[in-house]
């Protein structure tokens, strides 16, 4: 474990030790954002509205008292959104879609000697295939986050006002009650810490991949492993410095 | 010229290479010959420095490389060509894209007309000159081995290295395919090292052999004299290699007489 955690370390570090230029960098970073961000966009739109709406029809259902007013169903809808939903199902998500992408990839590339190829070249194979992976991350991850929050507090919305729940005007009056702006931080801090840990875990997984096929998709398999459960320590880490 | 000195290299407890020294000259075809696990892809990857050796070091043109600061180590490796066992063609890239790859990375000052200029020249001397946008899942093993030498030359290298360049290839193809290597290196004069378990490649372009076993130096010579060598094993290696030819030519003769019948 401690072995694993100083590799880790080690392999971090030399993303930036003799790394290629910033012009290769920065447009290996574009590709990268397109393949982690817009193509994902899919995904996190369907989970996003989805969770919004079982949320909301899951609060009315639990909040039947006539003393609490309708709109609290849209306040909580919010509240739940910002602060845990979107960001941390977000990026459970993308650990399970980027990660073992990211890891399958780089596994792959690793055992079909492409990795070696660069070197040879005189490339920092690391720092060309894993840094603007993470740079990538770290930019697309915030703004994934912030369609979710939207998405899932419109899902929340259609589901309540389909369903009966509450009229429009409750649940609009809900979403702007008590509103917090530093709670949008907190959610972009976590979203920036989760993207990271999985961009970094899934790279280190898949860089350090040895042996074939069955080996790329053990590694696969960790990685969204790893990557879930760092997220869920992080949140809960986060959860207790930032609020 | 690249020469080695006294290699050690150990994994855990198993020793893959035990003091191995030699020279390889440059112009001339280098041959690393051995069964498979004598240690043959491991030293080679010890002289391109994908495998740092336990001891010893490796000189290329009299700069020492091994444990050389990285600055110059880096200099060194711009001047290798490297031909992968499995091609290592990148998957997401076609063949042009490929053999433009080390131009893009190492001079990227090249104008975009005279880089394609160089690719087109690289996969023409290969015989690829209708490939250029075709993917590397698209094209046979033997076309991956030349887009491979295409990208190994293109950036004018000075040291080529090439890991079982004809395996897995029909005997036909893995001919034209050592010839290919043969002319590019008296072509462009490069130090050319080539490692192989295949007696046909010994006969057709090895100028200078090292054979290896068990992780040593038994035999070092030309492709004149291996047969009159009396080392045993390399005896048994070439032996066993007859064998499997003779063999082979037993099957496609009979595949040949089924199929006419």
């Amino acid at each position: 474990m401690l072995e694993h955690f100083g590799k880790y370390l080690l392999f971090m570090s030399s993303l930036f030790t003799r790394s290629e230029s910033p012009r290769i960098i920065f447009n290996r970073t574009i590709d990268e954002a397109i393949l982690i961000g817009i193509n994902s966009i899919f995904i996190v739109a369907i989970v996003s509205t989805f969770i919004g709406a079982v949320t909301c029809v899951q609060v009315a259902y639990n909040l039947n008292n006539a003393l609490i007013p309708r709109s609290t169903i849209g306040f909580m809808v919010r509240e739940m959104t910002i602060l845990e939903l979107a960001p941390t199902i977000t990026s459970i998500v993308l650990a399970g879609k980027v990660g073992s992408s990211i890891a399958g990839g780089l596994g792959t590339m690793q055992i079909t000697e492409q990795v070696d190829a660069l070197e040879v070249m005189g490339i920092n194979s690391s720092s060309y295939l894993v840094l603007p992976k993470v740079i990538a991350a770290l930019f697309m991850f915030p703004l994934l986050v912030i369609i979710s929050m939207f998405l899932s507090i419109g899902g929340g919305f259609v589901a309540g006002t389909l369903s009966g729940a509450l009229t429009s005007q409750e649940y609009i009056t809900g979403i702007r009650e008590d509103f917090i702006p530093y709670n949008i931080v907190f959610a972009l801090i976590k979203s920036i810490v989760f993207a990271f840990l999985i961009s970094s875990i899934s790279s280190f997984r898949g860089y350090f991949t040895s042996g074939g096929a069955l080996e790329v998709g053990a590694a696969s398999t960790t990685a969204v492993t790893n990557g879930v459960i760092a997220v869920l320590i992080a949140d809960f880490i986060l959860a207790q410095l930032l609020l | 010229m690249i020469e080695i000195h006294n290699i050690h290299k150990s994994f855990g407890d198993l020793k893959v290479l035990d003091g191995i020294s030699g020279v390889f000259e440059t112009g001339k075809t280098n041959l690393l010959l051995g069964a498979s696990g004598t240690g043959k892809s491991v030293l080679l990857k010890c002289i391109v420095g994908l495998v740092k050796p336990d001891i010893g070091s490796v000189t290329f043109d009299g700069t020492y490389f091994t444990n050389n600061k990285l600055g110059i180590r880096q200099e060194i490796r711009r001047k290798i060509g490297m031909l992968f066992q499995s091609s290592a063609l990148f998957d997401s890239m076609n063949v042009e894209e490929n053999v433009a790859f080390p131009l893009k990375m190492l001079t990227p000052d090249m104008p975009k007309s005279e880089r394609l200029d160089r690719v087109n020249f690289c996969l023409k001397r290969v015989g690829l000159e209708n490939s250029n946008k075709k993917m590397p899942s698209e094209i046979s093993g033997g076309m991956k081995k030349r887009v491979g030498i295409a990208r190994a030359i293109a950036p004018e290298c000075t040291y080529l290295f090439c890991d079982e360049p004809n395996s897995g290839l029909d005997p036909l193809t893995a001919l034209k395919i050592d010839e290919l290597i043969k002319e590019i290196t008296e072509e462009f004069n490069t130090t050319t090292i080539i490692v192989t378990h295949d007696m046909n490649s010994v006969i057709e372009i090895g100028d200078n052999i090292m054979f290896l076993y068990k992780g040593k130096k038994l035999w070092e010579g030309t492709r004149d004299n291996i047969m009159e060598t009396e080392v045993p094993e390399l005896n048994e290696f070439i032996f066993a290699n007859r064998l499997m030819r003779d063999a082979k030519k037993v099957e496609e003769g009979e595949e040949g007489s089924h199929h006419s019948s």
